[in-house]
């Protein structure tokens, strides 16, 4: 299993780049979606010790709410927004990409010196776990659209995930649970807040919102 | 039989190389719902230049008439160092990965110097892309073939193109699936853009303000057009036969047959390209640093996936 475990890993990771490389904000959240059915797939290959009923609630909540509740919720906000694309981020795209290559190489050190202690499923695991978090953080910090800083957090909050079910197999249900409860309500309030700077402001540009005064 | 053996590959490939670009115009054409030119057209259209006189504008001066020649002769070198299947390549050393990277660059810098010292502006606009181009399609390559060599040293291969593609094999596959799969695409987008084909650029275009690669060969005429459509034919082959070393591993013990079946992978590439030709628009030209950009990031994840 430890193969396919690599190859969902791998995908991660591409589907980490391809956010970093993306302007179109539809294809962004439908990447995120992607990536959040790789984590769904992820318990299945890596947890194969795991009760099944653990293994169908993680898998199956995290596919059905981050594959279709998260896009479609943040699709709804991006239909309100006028914006269909990033047109000028703080970093470039293609400096995004290598940034990103720089993150996977501190990614792939860091996680050289991290041993786990008892049986990781594969030596993959914490740095594709690294990567997605540098890489969610770097979305929030780069980009200034409200909506691509929700999928920045929402790939931030995949990475925790990964390091959850591969790095740390005895979590209690309960707490990954709860906190795929706590990334839905926020994802839920950030849409509700999209659509509410888009009509009070006309639009979602959040480096405009820093020069407010009251 | 050694010697047989050595030369058979540049051979080939010499008499083969046009073939290819006959069977994009084939593939095309019958996406196009058109039966198209016969598979021998490009083989008619380099006997029809090469009986051609050549016609030098006098503003021009050696560097122009140069550039067709060395970019054949740097291409002809190339692909010295390339295997087919099993077959070695005819001279091989450690590192000639680079030397080819390096020749294919060399082909392209006096390209892009012919282009310039016709002094025409449109002819200078296309040297300037062709060279962003380029620059972007060469790290690409070289990290692709060093995933390509780390996923193969691992089976005991040496640092050179001859020992790095024919100890690619099924066994690679199992053992660095996901690494030889990006490096494969890594690859695909290198030959693309190296080619000068669709998304990068598009070889049928006849707008000066599109052209990349068609534009820098304007005031080229008989037998240098004739060299630089050979070349260009070769160069499709040089890394096409890259591509298919990775991609159709089939090692059997008859270099000859693995050799056969390479051949047959070299005409599905160019199928692939005919296919991608007929059913992508190209890029906009500023989208175009970011597909390379994009293919060497495949490649450097690819290489730290081995390399871990």
């Amino acid at each position: 299993m430890t193969s396919l475990t690599d190859l969902l890993l791998v995908l991660l990771v591409l589907t980490g780049f391809r956010l970093l490389g993306l302007s179109r904000l539809g294809a962004s959240i439908r990447t995120a979606g992607m990536q959040g059915v790789l984590l769904g797939l992820l318990p299945l290959v890596a947890g194969e010790s795991w009760p099944p009923l653990r293994m169908g609630l993680l898998a199956g909540g995290s596919m059905v709410l981050k594959g279709l509740v998260f896009p479609w919720l943040l699709f709804r906000a991006l239909r309100e927004a006028e914006v269909r694309r990033e047109i000028e981020p703080f970093v470039g795209f293609n400096l995004s990409l290598l940034a990103g290559t720089l993150c996977l190489g501190a990614s792939l050190w860091l996680g050289g010196g991290l041993p786990l202690p008892g049986s990781a499923p594969s030596s993959l695991a914490v740095p594709a776990a690294l990567f997605t978090i540098f890489c969610g953080l770097f979305l929030i910090v780069a980009r200034k659209n409200a909506l691509n800083q929700v999928v920045g957090y929402l790939v931030l909050e995949n990475g925790i995930y990964v390091f959850g079910v591969t790095a740390v197999p005895h979590q209690p249900l309960l707490v990954e649970l709860g906190v795929l409860l706590d990334v839905f309500v926020a994802v839920f309030v950030m849409g509700i807040t999209v659509f509410h700077i888009q009509r009070a402001f006309d639009h979602i540009d959040t480096d405009q919102l820093s020069s407010l005064k009251d | 039989m050694e010697i047989l053996e050595r030369l058979a590959h540049t051979v080939l490939a010499a008499l083969l190389a046009p073939l290819l670009l006959g069977v994009i115009a084939r593939t095309k054409a019958a996406f196009a719902g058109r039966r198209g030119p016969p598979l021998v057209q490009p083989y008619r259209d380099l006997r029809r230049l090469l009986g051609k006189g050549a016609v030098y504008s006098t503003t021009t001066s050696w560097v122009f008439r140069a550039g067709p020649t060395v970019g054949l002769a740097a291409i002809v070198t190339a692909l010295l160092f390339v295997p087919l299947g099993t077959l070695p390549a005819a001279f091989a050393f450690p590192g000639d990965l680079v030397a080819v990277a390096g020749l294919l660059g060399l082909a392209r810098l006096f390209s892009g110097r012919a282009a310039l010292d016709t002094g025409s502006s449109f002819e200078g606009m296309g040297a300037s892309r062709e060279a962003q181009i380029g620059a972007l399609a060469e790290p690409a390559l070289l990290l692709a073939l060093a995933a390509a060599a780390s996923a193969a040293a691992r089976g005991g291969g040496d640092w050179s193109l001859s020992g790095i593609l024919p100890a690619l094999s099924g066994a690679s596959w199992i053992a660095h699936g996901p690494t030889l799969a990006m490096v494969t695409f890594a690859l695909l987008g290198v030959f693309l853009a190296e080619n000068a084909r669709v998304p990068v650029d598009d070889p049928a275009t006849h707008l000066e303000l599109t052209m990349v690669h068609e534009v820098m060969v304007l005031d080229h005429g008989g037998p240098d057009l004739a060299f630089i459509l050979y070349g260009a034919a070769l160069k499709l082959w040089v890394l096409g036969s890259v591509i298919v070393a990775i991609t159709v591993p089939v090692r059997t013990g008859s270099a000859w047959v693995n050799a056969a079946v390479a051949a047959g992978g070299m005409v599905l590439v160019a199928v692939f390209v005919g296919i991608v030709e007929s059913s992508m628009a190209r890029l906009r030209l500023i989208r175009v640093p970011q597909f390379l950009v994009g293919a060497a990031v495949l490649a450097v994840v690819a290489l730290a996936l081995v390399l871990r």
